[in-house]
């Protein structure tokens, strides 16, 4: 029980029932708390984008149109719920689940505030905070395309299928992006620990990962965890104009309710997750007074994470969807590069200046072999001005052309 | 580099947009002024003296794009002659789920039996209740068209219906093209042209507005019209709201 101290102040004095208690009303709010911000934000976003493309948006329903999400979830629960006869019916029943269940999970990790004394417990404002925290998170964020995958493969249709392979696919492409700037944090914090993350940017601004490990990371982490949530632009997954719905084609009622259900709250977690590994999470300026020190972070937090989400918000209204050979350009020619460029680089600084600087020079010699590459690669897909000879023997069509009317025009 | 700001520059706009008013209104709660030619339900007319301006010469339904209009003649009864010619409209009927409203019959009548008001809130439950018969496209005695009970009248609707206009000459002479032809009964009298109809535009007196007057801060700020820019703008918009004076009626 001794390693459990460890971990959270809260098992100081062993496990007793009262933190028993405590656990259970902190997994009850933070789920709450969940849905909650579930409504809120998606009444945000149509609110927001309607802003933005001078419509009005949802009115209807309650002030300002704020209950518009329960009006719309009340419908699709009274709806029909439909199975596909060629559908797996098992499969296709539980895809749902395995999207929204790690969405939860995940917001669990967050630290929402700092600390707090209830009934002479000390208490983190965060569900759990296990020691592998960060990993714990990266697998959730892995797990939650299987349900993706297997709700597109379950469908017995073809556009879901399509729509499931790309999800595995940008999945994959983004996943080693996102890891990389994930190890930067992790390597200048030296913990694992959520907890330990946020309380390592707690000494002012110039501590924020967002400034300590240069931009890049950040921006590198922002794209990435943006494809991650197959949120516009990035949102091939669900692209109306070529797939119809995606992989929720075929899905109907309440199994529809709950796929966008666990997309916003991914939403909402990975500002969250942005604000808890690039912006020090609840750190902030906070009164010394005595109810006003544990207030003051949730609200800091809370302006960080809805900052966020607007943004996400404002990427949808401002950004035309990427093609797909377009999106695993820049994640597997750009932001992997660059990523791992970046950790190579912080891993040298911490270790020490000249390495530093040997690192860089390194990464930059490599990047410049790279370019290279690229570009005689994409030379080659051309056909034209090909430096590197046609492996195979095989020539490419638009080569075949190009050499015809190149004879008639001699 | 400039490229690279060229990006931004989506976000840009889609953040000006925040600011300013929007486009669209909550429609059944408000509602945006009709424009003067706006093409709704159609009314058959009568002469002053009560007498049915159709003739029953199929004219309408012949020039019908959708053939949603069944027209059948037949001989006035000497005794009781329903319109002044020799024939009239025995059956009148116009099928509202094919009727684009493009107003050709209109064009087409020759006696001005038929025009179209404003009104175009109508909705059915039923296929048969989509097929107006001449019982409520006639107008009632006061020259006014029914409002019928699934229909949603708006002030001042009901008296414009009169009004039309052709777009070519009526005898078929070139040099008619483009004269503006109002009628002058049912309290519509002679309206001014709209633009585009003559060489004279007076958006004052025909009521039209145009797209850069109802929505100046969508505009590029040099296409912006001159009144609603600046200070000038500013004041402007504070006189809208004010309520308005009633005009002294002109001797």
């Amino acid at each position: 029980m001794n390693w459990l101290a460890t971990v959270d102040p809260l098992f100081d004095h062993g496990v007793t029932f009262a933190v028993l208690v405590i656990v259970v009303i902190k997994m009850l709010v933070g789920l709450g708390l969940l849905m909650g911000s579930v409504i809120v934000m998606i009444w945000f976003e149509r609110k927001a984008i309607s802003d933005m493309q001078s419509r009005i948006g949802p009115q209807r329903w309650g002030p300002f149109g704020l209950l518009q999400t329960l009006a719309d979830g009340l419908k699709l629960i009274l709806k029909e719920d439909l199975i596909p006869s060629e559908a797996d019916r098992t499969v296709f029943k539980l895809a749902p689940f395995l999207v929204l269940v790690p969405a939860i999970i995940t917001f669990g990790l967050v630290p929402v505030g700092g600390e707090m004394t209830i009934a002479g417990h000390k208490v983190l404002l965060q569900v759990a905070n296990p020691p592998m925290g960060i990993l714990l998170l990266l697998a959730m964020s892995g797990i939650s395309v299987y349900g993706v995958m297997l709700a597109g493969w379950s469908s017995g249709s073809k556009y879901p299928l399509l729509s499931s392979v790309r999800a595995s696919a940008q999945m994959i492409s983004y996943e080693a992006a996102l890891g990389m700037t994930i190890v930067t944090v992790v390597l200048v914090t030296g913990s694992l620990s959520i907890h330990n993350i946020v309380t390592s940017q707690s000494h002012g601004i110039w501590h924020w990962n967002l400034i300590r490990l240069g931009i890049v990371p950040f921006v590198v982490f922002v794209i990435a965890i943006t494809a991650e949530l197959n949120r516009p632009p990035f949102d091939v997954v669900e692209a109306e104009s070529e797939l119809v719905g995606g992989f929720h084609t075929e899905y109907s009622s309440f199994r529809f309710a709950i796929f966008f259900l666990a997309e916003y709250m991914n939403t909402i977690t990975m500002s969250a997750i942005i604000v808890t590994l690039f912006l020090g999470g609840p750190a902030g300026w906070a009164p010394n007074v005595a109810h006003l020190k544990w207030l003051f972070p949730i609200a800091w937090f809370l302006i960080k994470t809805v900052g966020f989400a607007f943004c996400y918000v404002w990427f949808r209204a401002s950004l035309p969807r990427f093609r797909y050979d377009q999106l695993m350009d820049l994640g597997w020619k750009r932001l992997i590069p660059l990523s791992l460029g970046w950790m190579l680089i912080v891993a040298g600084f911490l270790v020490a200046k000249g390495w530093g600087f040997m690192m860089a020079a390194v990464v930059l010699v490599s990047y410049s072999v790279l370019t290279r590459a690229f570009s005689l690669g994409q030379s080659r897909e051309v056909g034209a001005d090909s430096v590197l000879p046609i492996v195979g023997g095989r020539p490419l069509p638009g080569e075949v052309l190009r050499s015809k009317t190149d004879e008639e025009s001699d | 580099m400039a490229r690279a700001l060229d990006f931004f520059g989506g976000f840009k706009l889609t953040f000006q947009h925040l600011t300013r008013p929007t486009v669209t209104t909550s429609y059944p709660k408000a509602k945006r002024p009709k424009q003067p030619r706006q093409h709704g339900r159609h009314v058959l007319n009568r002469y002053e003296d009560g007498m049915e301006k159709c003739i029953g010469c199929e004219l309408c339904a012949g020039v019908c794009p959708v053939n949603c209009i069944y027209v059948r003649g037949l001989d006035n009864p000497p005794d009781h002659p329903v319109s002044p010619g020799e024939r009239y409209g025995y059956i009148y009927e116009i099928n509202y789920l094919r009727c684009i409203h493009c107003d050709l019959c209109v064009e087409a009548c020759p006696t001005q039996a038929i025009t179209e008001s404003k009104m175009f809130e109508f909705s059915f439950t039923n296929r048969s209740d989509a097929i107006y018969t001449k019982a409520e496209l006639l107008v009632d005695d006061q020259g006014y068209p029914q409002r019928l009970p699934w229909e949603d009248w708006r002030e001042g609707e009901a008296a414009m219906t009169g009004g039309w206009m052709r777009a070519t000459s009526p005898n078929g002479d070139a040099a008619y093209e483009g004269v503006v032809q109002w009628t002058a009964d049912l309290g519509a009298g002679l309206r001014a042209a709209e633009a585009g109809q003559s060489g004279v535009r007076d958006d004052e007196a025909t009521g039209s507005k145009q797209l850069r007057n109802i929505f100046p801060k969508h505009f590029e700020p040099e296409d912006v019209p001159l009144q609603f820019r600046g200070l000038r703008g500013k004041l402007n918009e504070l006189r809208e709201k004010m309520p308005k004076r009633r005009r002294k009626p002109k001797s």
